[in-house]
């Protein structure tokens, strides 16, 4: 036990006004669908929070149908400004519902307030306000030369969403979609829809233009569903490699087009040079923040030899302070795991660790009796070809190697074959610009970790999909350009 | 007095930077475009492919490093060498593509000058698709871009020199290598050109060409787990190519791939004598981004 207990400090939930269920909405409005529903539930009580329609083909149909007309005959025909508008109402109705949306996002994902409030909510609004303002200035984006047509949108764009950033992934996908014109039918993640639900009555609040947003709820199936409809012409996924693997199987030979953010096995490197305290810290945002459920969390802890003990030593001190817990406590750092399926998941590949020979240490913790929980783990004693080495664990379970030198370390961060962040702590300035340089990586973090940004593109190499959101670049992804415009 | 008879060229693979005949020891006959015989083509086979991805891997790294500057260079010098044999290669596509010598010449000199255009790019395109990205928060957060790795092209079916400067320059200026399937009926300004690029400074394995079935190999190019993007281009008149298996095969290990121009599931092939734009140097880049904390 730490020498100063906190005092509970428990978020209100009376913010949220819940309904027992939840139809699609589908041009503007919701409506009932025709397929079957299922429930969606507080993953840190197991309390169900409502019933959720599973949308069916002919449901995502008519949302595409929605989509295009809207597309058509509205969206595709107003001038930037005006739709640069649209998306800096929702912006500023994200901020004013903020706390509404943070609290509804810990109950159905399990995530700490802390880290909704403060990260996904805020920077789920800043990704509106930052494409709301290039709707008019595509021109600028630096994606068709002089002499060819402006870039033009794409048409209706698919989107398929995971469950770790309900909100924020939404917001990813949609504002630039809508700032370049195109019009979305958004499947959010079977687990986690309600914030997207809320979204919808916040294109209502703004007078979005019924159907250039469309939300359909469900599962695998109705994902699929969308993916393979004829009249999609982009499709925009964040998940698992094989499911990426199978859309790019699926949309083969068509002309959709497609961006895949998929899974990471991210390195963070850390050298005997650098402010030791300081990587802790970085360490722990690093495989901790979000209860490990990020795709570029840092889960392979890569250490210089000489300071590999010292670092172990200090990190599992750190841990010893992370408050597992209630996600709406304020002083909650780890929240509950999403589903019991994925806290299987979790099991699985830690026991394959212990059973392969890595030393496990768990954090010594009280963990609630009902919900879905993991406390914070280290395995020590990994080799590069362990499962827990190998395979993304989307948990908060850190495997740590050693190196002994620079070269070594690019050789161990780069044998995998995701390629979506990494991490480097150094106080030498050319090191972290060599490594930086050699890592096949998407993003790179020096000296810091887990950092995101609308202006800054986010996307991986290799088997960590194609294509990058965020900043300009990610722009191109929903634009006709050059020769193609 | 006879007539003096004629040393006709034999042509054969290149392939990290040598010029192997096909370890299959097959090869196949080319004939011009009114059926004439012009030369036996080496008919390379799934180990050759193989092999030269092997090749291109191991250049990769070295060609990535080399400052931007000296690839520009480099391929400056490709530039060089071309218009040096300017003759040589008005022939070839003459006989291959069966056309006239001025206009076969127009080609030549466009290919030429594409190359040249690509060139330019090498120490251009960071500068133009990079930048610095202002994050709300004291950090120091730059993207550029970089090389996606080893690129496999189905080289155009029908232009077979203007189109197969078109799809190999931009893939090569930025840093990655190329394993090409030349045009399989027009294959011999393909290795022609393999003799202008081992004489011009571009290290061996940056560019490998391989001749022969394009329905054959492309498979295997498209299954490789060690190519990281594909060029379906050539599949456009190729015989017996659907690009959509061949796409379908190229998820194994989400490769980037270029899709064939056109509408629909019909691959046609691009008019190469427009002027490009950067879709094709972009299309084998990924943007890397780098954050770091600024602060005393």
């Amino acid at each position: 036990m730490s020498k100063f207990e906190y005092a509970p400090a428990p978020e209100s939930r009376a913010i949220v006004d819940l309904q027992s269920s939840y139809g699609l909405f589908i041009n503007g409005e919701f409506v009932d669908g025709t397929g079957s529903s299922f429930k969606t539930i507080n993953p840190a009580t197991e309390e169900k929070l409502a019933d959720v329609s599973e949308a069916s083909a002919d449901d995502v149909d008519k949302a595409v149908k929605a989509a295009r007309t809207a597309y058509t005959r509205v969206w595709s025909r107003m001038s930037g400004a005006e739709r640069g508008k649209y998306v800096f109402r929702i912006a500023r109705i994200m901020q004013e519902r903020a706390r509404e949306l943070a609290v509804l996002e810990s109950l159905d994902n399990g995530k700490p307030i802390k880290e909704s409030r403060d990260v996904d909510v805020p920077t789920a609004a800043a990704h509106f306000f930052y494409h709301a303002g290039w709707a008019d200035k595509l021109e600028y984006a630096g994606l068709s030369p002089a002499g060819s047509p402006p870039p033009r949108p794409l048409g209706v764009v698919g989107q398929v969403i995971p469950w770790n950033f309900p909100l924020l992934m939404l917001a990813w996908k949609i504002a630039p979609a809508l700032a370049t014109g195109n019009t979305v039918v958004l499947k959010p993640a079977e687990t986690t829809p309600l914030t997207a639900l809320l979204f919808a009555e916040i294109c209502q609040q703004a007078d979005l233009p019924p159907g250039v947003v469309n939300i359909v709820t469900g599962a695998g199936a109705t994902g699929q569903a969308l993916v393979e409809h004829p009249d999609v012409d982009k499709i925009a996924f964040t998940g698992s490699t094989d499911v990426g693997k199978a859309i790019a199987r699926s949309i083969a030979g068509t002309r959709k087009r497609a961006t895949l953010e998929l899974g990471g096995k991210a390195a963070n490197i850390v050298f005997e040079d650098a402010a030791i305290d300081q990587a802790v810290e970085g360490i722990v945002n690093g495989i901790f923040f979000n209860q490990g459920h990020v795709c570029c969390a840092g889960s392979r802890l890569l250490v210089q030899e000489s300071v590999a003990d010292e670092v172990v030593r200090r990190l599992e001190r750190r841990m010893k302070t992370l408050r597992v817990g209630d996600p709406l406590d304020k002083n909650t750092d780890v929240g509950a795991i999403n589903s019991k399926a994925q806290l299987q998941r979790i099991t699985e590949l830690v026991d394959a660790g212990e059973a392969e020979g890595a030393t496990r240490w768990t954090v010594p913790c009280e963990l609630p009796a009902r919900g879905f929980w993991f406390a914070p783990t280290v395995f020590t004693d990994v080799s590069q070809t362990h499962r827990v080495a190998t395979e993304e664990i989307f948990g908060p379970v850190l495997s740590v190697l050693t190196f002994r030198t620079p070269q070594e370390a690019v050789a161990k961060a780069n044998n995998t074959p995701y390629g979506l962040s990494a991490g480097i702590w150094t106080e030498k300035g050319s090191r972290i610009l060599w490594m930086a340089d050699q890592l096949k990586a998407g993003v790179v973090w020096a000296n810091t970790f887990n950092r995101f940004d609308p202006t800054s593109p986010f996307g991986g190499y290799k088997e960590s999909g194609y294509g990058r959101e965020g900043g300009r670049h990610g722009l191109e992804a929903y634009l006709r350009t050059g020769v193609d415009a | 007095m006879s007539p003096r008879l004629d040393v006709r060229k034999t042509y054969k693979l290149y392939v990290g930077g040598a010029f192997p005949r096909s370890e299959s020891g097959r090869s196949y006959e080319i004939v011009d475009a009114k059926g004439t015989f012009l030369a036996n083509a080496a008919m390379g086979s799934r180990k050759d492919v193989r092999d030269a991805v092997v090749k291109a891997r191991a250049a990769q790294g070295g060609w990535a490093t080399a400052t931007a500057y000296n690839r520009g260079q480099v391929l400056y010098r490709v530039g060089e060498v071309l218009e040096g044999r300017r003759d040589q290669f008005i022939a070839e596509v003459a006989a291959s593509e069966g056309l006239t010598k001025p206009r076969a010449s127009a080609v030549v000199d466009q290919a030429i000058d594409r190359w040249l255009w690509y060139a330019g790019w090498s120490d251009k395109v960071a500068q133009v698709l990079g930048g610095l990205n202002p994050v709300a928060g004291p950090y120091f957060d730059i993207s550029a871009p970089e090389p996606t790795g080893v690129v496999g092209i189905l080289a155009p079916q029908g232009s077979s020199l203007l189109g197969l400067v078109s799809v190999i320059a931009p893939a090569v200026v930025t840093g990655n290598t190329v394993v090409v399937l030349t045009s399989e009926q027009r294959p011999l300004p393909a290795i022609s050109l393999g003799e202008v690029l081992a004489t011009s400074d571009v290290p061996g394995g940056v560019i490998n060409l391989i001749s022969g079935r394009t329905a054959e190999l492309a498979p295997w190019l498209a299954s490789h787990r060690d190519v990281n993007a594909i060029d379906l281009t050539g599949a456009a008149d190729a015989t017996d190519v659907d690009w959509a298996d061949l796409e379908v095969k190229a998820a194994d290990n989400l490769k980037r791939v270029l899709r064939p121009v056109g509408t629909g599931g019909d691959a046609v092939e691009p008019d190469w004598t427009e002027q490009p734009d950067l879709s094709r140097i972009r299309a084998y880049l990924e943007t890397k981004t780098v954050w770091h904390p600024k602060g005393r």
